[in-house]
C-alpha cells in the first residue's frame, strides 16, 4: 500500500505539474514601457521572398534606421504565418518583435486572441488620426471589435487582367462591364479542342488561382453577418446570386470536370509559366501584381486592366472591387513595444515609405496621401488597380474571431456548387451559415 | 560461510520478534529499487518528459478553451461536443484515416512481402533489383509526393497519357475525390523497399530443411508458402502491420501536399488554404489537428482530436496484438 501511495502521489505531482506549467504558458498583452530612443535591435519578421521583394524592404528598413540610428532591424523574411504563430507564441529574445503578414483574413484571430498588441493606444499617443490616414475598408480588415491590432502595409486590389491581342482576334473592342457581358466575352475566346482547349476565356472554377468565392463575391456587395454578428449567407441574395452565376458560366464554357482536367495542365501561379503569360487563359482574376508579372516573364501580347464586372443589376457601381492587403502588427509578448511602434509608424504611415515601398513591389499603396503622392509610379495598368482601391463601393471580408475559417466553410458550399452536387443552393447556404455560427460561437 | 545480512536478520528475527527483522529487509529492498531505479532512469525521464507530460498536458488541454496566447479556461466538454457532433472536418477525416489503415496497409505489406519473395528467389541480378525497390524508400516524402502528382496529373502526366493511349480509362488520381487515396497508396507501395527488406531477412532465415521436407511430402509452391513459409515470417507481418497502423495514424506529409499542390495552391498572396482536396478526400487527422490548433488557434479542439487519435491507435494496436496468436499461426 505505502508504494502504492507513492505511486498516486507520484501521479498526482506530475498531473499538478503539468497543469501548474501549462497554465503559466499563456501570455498577456504587455505594457509599453520601454524607451524607444534607447539603443534596440528589433526582430521584423515578413514573408517576402522574392529577391526584388527582400531588397525593396531592406531598402526600406534602411531608410527607417537612417532616420532612428538608436533603432536597430534584425529582418527575417519568407516568414509563413504557421512559423510566425509559433513564434509568437513562444515569445522570447529571438522571437518577432514586429511582423506582416499576407494573410488578412488572420487579423480576427490575432486580435481576438492577444496575440498582436492594440495600436489605438500608439496612435493616440503619435497623434494620428487613423480615419484620415487609411482608407476605411483597409481599416476594417486589419482591426477586430474595435482593436486595431495591426495596421494595412500595402493594399491588394483585385481585377481583371486580359490579354489584348487575343481580344482583337475575337473581335472585342472592351472589357466586359456586366456579368452577362463577361459570360459572353468568356465564350467568344473559349476555343475547345476535343475534351479539352487550346484557350479559354477564363478559368471559372475557385482553384482558378486568385478566383476565389470571396474575391468574386465582391462583385455583388454581399454583407456576410448581420447586426447581431450571424451569418448572413442565407438572408443576403447576392451569395446565391453569385453562386448561381458563376455555376452557370462553368457550364457554359464546357463543365467542371473539363475545366478542371484543362487547370490541371497550367504551370505555377508565381513563375513564368502562370497560364495568362502562356496564352492558356485570356482573361484572370488577379491582383495588381499580375501585369508587371506577366511583362517580366515577357509576354509578347499586349496586356489590358480593366475592374471585374458587377451583376446586371449594379452596372451603376462597375469599377468597385474586392481589397485585401498585407498587415503589419506588434507581437504583444515584445519588451520594445514602444521600438516596434516607430518602425510600424514609419512603415505604414509614412509616405514616402509608402511610396517608395509600392513602387518596388508593384503594389497598391495602403495610405490615402500615398494614393495620391505624385512619386507614385502608375502605369495605365496600374492605373485600373488604383482606382477600384479607391472605388467607394470596394469591400473586404469582415475579420472575425475565428480568423478566415467562415470564408473557407463557404468556400467548400461554392466547391460543392460548382460541381453540381448542391441542387438546392438556399438550403446549402442555411445550412452553410449555421456551420459558421457554430464555428465562431466556439472561437469567441 | 559469510553471514548475510539476510540470515543474521531472519536469525534475529525467530529470535527478537518481527520488530527488527523489517528494517534491514525494507532497506535492501530500498536499495535494490533505488538501482534498479537509476537503472531505469534514462528511459523513466525520457517517458515522463516525452510521453506521460504531453498526454497529461493533451488530457488537461481537451476540457479547456485554449489558443496558445492567452491561458486557458476550463469549458467542460465543449470541445468533445464540438468534435463530434459540429465539427465538419473531422467525420471525413476519420473515415479516411481508416480507410488509409485498411487499404494502405494491406498493400503495403502485401507488396513488401511479395517483392521480398520475388528477389529471394531470382537468381541473377538480385543485388540490382533490391536496390532499385529499395531506392524509393530514401526519396524524401515532399519531392516523392511532388513526382506522383506530377506523374499522375490528369491534364499532362505521362501516366495518363499512357493510359489513353491504349485505350484505357485515365482517372483524375488526385484532382478525384474517389481515386485521390488509391493514389497515395499507390505512392505508399512504391516506397515499399523498408518492408521488403524486413521481409527478405525473414524470409532467409526460414529453415530450408522444412522446404525440402515437403517438397518429399509433395506439397506444391502454394502449399509450402501457406503452411511453411507464413507461419514462420509471421512475426515480422505482425510487426509490419502494426508498424503500418501506427504510420497511417501519423499520414500527413504526403496527403497535404498532394492537395495543395493539386488544388493548385502552392501559397504567396496569403489566400487560406484547408486541407484535403479535393472534396476533404485527403484530409487525416494528423491535418486536422494541426489545421485546427496551429492555424485556427483552437488547442483543446486539436487536444481532443489527437487524443481520439491516441485512443485509436492504441485500440487498433491491442486488437492487433490479441489477435497474434491467429497471425502468428498454426505453425508456432
Amino acid at each position: 500500500m505505502p508504494r502504492t501511495r507513492r505511486l498516486t502521489a507520484a501521479a498526482t505531482a506530475v498531473a499538478a505539474l503539468s497543469v501548474l506549467a501549462t497554465a503559466c504558458t499563456g501570455q498577456s498583452g504587455t505594457a509599453a514601457s520601454d524607451d524607444p530612443n534607447q539603443e534596440v535591435t528589433l526582430n521584423f519578421w515578413h514573408g517576402w521572398s522574392a529577391p526584388s521583394e527582400a531588397k525593396a524592404i531592406e531598402e526600406n528598413i534602411a531608410r527607417f534606421e537612417k532616420a532612428h540610428p538608436n533603432i536597430k532591424v534584425k529582418v527575417t523574411g519568407n516568414m509563413t504565418d504557421d512559423k510566425i504563430n509559433q513564434a509568437l507564441r513562444a515569445g522570447g529574445d529571438k522571437a518577432p518583435d514586429v511582423v506582416s503578414s499576407f494573410t488578412t483574413d488572420s487579423v480576427g484571430k490575432f486580435c481576438n486572441s492577444g496575440a498582436f498588441s492594440d495600436l489605438n493606444p500608439f496612435l493616440r499617443k503619435a497623434g494620428i488620426d487613423k480615419t484620415k490616414v487609411f482608407p476605411k475598408t483597409l481599416l476594417d480588415y486589419t482591426q477586430f471589435n474595435g482593436n486595431q491590432c495591426t495596421l494595412p502595409l500595402l493594399n491588394d486590389a483585385y481585377g481583371l487582367v486580359y490579354n489584348k491581342d487575343a481580344f482583337k482576334a475575337a473581335g472585342i473592342t472592351e472589357p466586359p462591364r456586366t456579368w452577362s457581358q463577361f459570360v459572353e466575352v468568356a465564350q467568344k475566346l473559349t476555343k475547345p479542342d476535343g475534351d479539352s482547349y487550346t484557350q479559354v476565356g477564363i478559368m471559372p472554377t475557385y482553384h482558378g488561382y486568385e478566383t476565389t468565392p470571396a474575391r468574386l463575391a465582391a462583385q455583388w456587395s454581399p454583407k456576410y453577418f448581420d447586426a447581431d454578428g450571424k451569418s448572413n449567407l442565407a438572408k443576403d441574395p447576392a451569395f446565391a446570386s453569385m453562386l448561381t452565376a458563376q455555376k452557370d458560366l462553368v457550364a457554359k464554357l464546357g463543365g467542371y470536370e473539363k475545366l478542371e482536367k484543362f487547370r490541371n495542365t497550367f504551370g505555377d501561379e508565381w513563375s513564368a509559366e502562370h497560364p495568362f503569360h502562356k496564352g492558356q487563359v485570356v482573361m484572370q482574376i488577379d491582383g495588381e501584381w499580375r501585369a508587371s508579372m506577366a511583362k517580366e516573364a515577357g509576354v509578347t501580347f499586349e496586356i489590358g486592366t480593366a475592374p471585374l464586372p458587377v451583376p446586371d443589376d449594379q452596372a451603376a457601381d462597375y469599377g468597385k472591387g474586392y481589397l485585401s492587403g498585407t498587415i503589419m502588427g506588434i507581437a504583444s509578448g515584445s519588451k520594445k513595444q514602444n521600438a516596434a511602434w516607430e518602425l510600424v509608424k514609419y512603415m505604414t504611415t509614412d509616405t514616402e515609405a509608402v511610396v517608395a515601398f509600392a513602387n518596388a513591389i508593384h503594389n497598391v499603396p495602403s495610405t490615402l496621401a500615398a494614393l495620391e503622392s505624385p512619386d507614385l509610379q502608375v502605369t495605365p495598368e496600374f492605373k485600373t488597380f488604383l482606382d477600384i482601391a479607391r472605388h467607394p463601393k470596394s469591400s473586404t471580408t469582415p475579420a472575425q474571431a475565428d480568423g478566415g475559417t467562415y470564408q473557407l466553410t463557404f468556400q467548400d458550399l461554392a466547391y460543392a456548387v460548382e460541381k453540381g452536387d448542391v441542387a438546392d443552393i438556399p438550403a446549402g447556404l442555411a445550412k452553410t451559415g449555421r456551420q459558421i455560427d457554430t464555428d465562431i460561437a466556439k472561437a469567441k | 560461510m559469510t553471514s548475510t545480512g539476510t540470515s543474521s536478520g531472519i536469525a534475529t528475527g525467530i529470535t527478537t520478534g518481527p520488530g527488527p527483522v523489517a528494517p534491514p529487509l525494507r532497506a535492501k529492498r530500498r536499495r535494490a529499487a533505488l538501482r534498479t531505479a537509476a537503472f531505469m532512469s534514462p528511459w523513466l525521464i525520457g517517458f515522463a518528459v516525452f510521453f506521460a507530460y504531453p498526454l497529461l498536458s493533451t488530457v488537461y488541454f481537451s476540457f479547456t478553451k485554449y489558443d496558445g496566447f492567452r491561458p486557458p479556461v476550463f469549458n467542460g466538454l465543449d470541445n468533445w461536443t464540438y468534435v463530434f457532433t459540429d465539427y465538419p472536418l473531422f467525420w471525413p477525416a476519420m473515415r479516411n484515416t481508416l480507410w488509409l489503415v485498411v487499404v494502405m496497409v494491406a498493400c503495403r505489406v502485401v507488396f513488401g512481402l511479395g517483392v521480398g519473395l520475388l528477389i529471394t528467389k531470382i537468381k541473377t541480378a538480385a543485388g540490382v533489383f533490391r536496390t532499385l525497390f529499395y531506392l524509393p524508400y530514401l526519396a524524401p516524402p515532399v519531392a516523392a509526393t511532388l513526382a506522383f502528382v506530377f506523374l499522375l496529373n490528369p491534364g499532362t502526366g505521362p501516366v495518363n497519357t499512357l493510359l489513353e493511349a491504349v485505350g484505357l480509362p485515365a482517372p483524375g488520381w488526385f484532382t478525384d475525390a474517389d481515386w485521390s487515396k488509391p493514389a497515395l497508396t499507390v505512392l505508399a507501395v512504391w516506397g515499399v523497399g523498408d518492408l521488403m527488406v524486413i521481409f527478405m531477412a525473414a524470409l532467409l532465415d526460414v529453415p530450408k530443411e522444412q522446404y525440402e521436407a515437403a517438397e518429399l511430402d509433395g506439397a506444391g509452391a502454394w502449399a509450402r508458402f501457406r503452411h511453411i513459409t507464413l507461419p514462420n515470417i509471421s512475426p515480422i507481418i505482425l510487426f509490419a502491420v502494426v508498424t503500418g497502423v501506427i504510420q497511417a495514424m501519423q499520414y500527413y506529409t504526403q496527403p497535404l501536399v498532394a492537395g495543395k499542390v493539386a488544388a493548385g495552391v502552392i501559397g504567396g498572396s496569403g489566400q487560406q488554404f484547408e486541407p484535403g482536396y479535393p472534396d476533404k478526400s485527403t484530409l487525416t487527422l494528423p491535418q486536422v489537428v494541426y489545421n485546427v490548433g496551429f492555424q485556427r488557434f483552437d488547442y483543446g479542439t486539436a487536444c481532443v482530436v489527437a487524443l481520439v487519435l491516441f485512443a485509436l491507435s492504441m485500440a487498433c494496436t491491442a486488437l492487433l496484438m490479441r489477435r497474434r496468436g491467429g497471425l502468428i499461426g498454426a505453425g508456432d
